[in-house]
């Protein structure tokens, strides 16, 4: 991949689209089978029931991270980080995490499982269009009043703070070993039948 | 693992580990940054989507007038495909694990709310709406600020991370209660 990533960066014109669908397709099939295009495991995850959620995030991140750093301090990536307009994210985050209980899907894992088959998922996708059109409308209030506020711009966690970011990925692995070791061995017990 | 079948056992596995699977995903990021310069997201093409949707509904005239939709017009570009990509991934992954079935209501709501399908579908619908407006709001979903934010360490991408499982953690609470078991 690397080398691919080399010869020809960015994939651009009729590869570009053939490659959407495939990456697309895996990003589809992970979801899948990874058990979170399932309303009862992500439902699971907000009452503490099922860890896959935090699991598979957990980690996308660092693996992810990791390798994204490292692409682009060979220069084969760009970083795409997103402006941090405070206001908008804490209540952006805050009304998709109701959304995303009461639906029991977030937008990705949505489409995934409309596909393979949940009837349910299918009409969520219709309030997501609809949520999308909402949101559209509200857009020049929301430009004027909400997104200014606390706009920190593009910003990462190493230029607010100073500490750079192998230091930040290694205190996210201490954390997720941690969590992760703590959650293998309470789903050990709670598998164990006397427990019930 | 079936022996009738030449499909390797892992492919008809209807769940793989979830560290492999974060992983992978990990690894497919590495993929969308460097090979298409993009990262990894779902709600900003889905927005195009929403304006095309919404033409025949309110005109298409109010559409193209409207300025979040002027910067979100949609075409079948990389973002679009991506997410018929998700469709298709998830599909075949269903028909190859053999896991492939219409739900209509899952189980642990049928459990709190019973099996109504109206009122299962009026939750998803409004929850929808909500998951959507926020994704805009917050310029991204677990997608584009939970994961690809997070992992280039983006200080947009974890608030909105945090804030997130806080919100579904009272949510959750609200519309199930916090009963340790299902007996009560």
């Amino acid at each position: 991949m690397l080398t691919l990533a080399a010869i020809t960066p960015p994939v651009t014109g009729p590869a570009a689209l053939v490659a959407a669908v495939a990456l697309g397709a895996v990003f589809g099939v992970l979801l899948h089978r990874g058990g979170v295009a399932n309303y009862n495991v992500i439902v699971n995850q907000f009452r503490f029931r099922d860890f896959t959620v935090l699991k598979i995030m957990m980690t996308a991140i660092i693996v992810g991270g990791l390798g994204v750093l490292a692409l682009n301090s060979a220069g084969l990536a760009n970083y795409h980080i997103k402006a941090a307009n405070m206001l908008g994210i804490v209540i952006g985050a805050a009304i998709f995490g109701v959304g995303m209980v009461l639906y029991g899907y977030c937008p990705g894992t949505a489409i995934a499982a409309a596909a393979s088959g949940s009837i349910h998922a299918g009409v969520g996708l219709a309030g997501l269009l609809v949520g999308g059109t909402l949101y559209a409308f509200s857009f020049p209030w929301i430009a004027k009043h909400i997104l200014p506020v606390g706009a920190l711009g593009k910003v990462r966690l190493p230029d607010v703070s100073g500490v750079p970011a192998l230091v930040w990925f290694a205190a996210l692995i201490a954390i997720a070993l941690t969590v992760f070791v703590l959650i293998e061995r309470t789903e050990r017990r709670t598998l164990c039948p006397q427990s019930n | 693992m079936s022996s009738t079948s030449s499909t390797p056992g892992v492919l008809r596995q209807s769940r793989w580990n979830p560290y492999v699977v974060g992983a992978a995903i990990g690894v497919l990021s590495w993929a969308v940054f460097a090979l298409v310069d993009k990262p990894l997201g779902v709600t900003t093409s889905l927005t195009g989507l929403a304006g095309a949707c919404a033409a025949p509904f309110i005109g298409a005239d109010t559409v193209a007038a409207n300025t979040y939709f002027k910067s979100h017009v949609f075409k079948w570009d990389y973002g679009m495909l991506f997410l018929g990509g998700i469709a298709l991934g998830g599909f075949l992954s269903a028909v190859v694990s053999g896991s492939f079935r219409a739900e209509t209501i899952p189980l642990v709501w049928r459990e709190r709310f019973g099996s109504s399908a109206p009122k299962r579908f009026a939750a998803a619908f409004l929850g929808g709406i909500l998951a959507m407006f926020g994704a805009r709001l917050a310029d991204g979903c677990t997608s584009g600020n939970g994961i690809s934010g997070s992992l280039q360490l983006a200080v947009g991408g974890w608030t909105f991370f945090l804030t997130l499982f806080a919100a579904g953690i009272v949510t959750s609470l609200v519309l199930f209660g916090s009963g340790r078991s299902a007996n009560h």
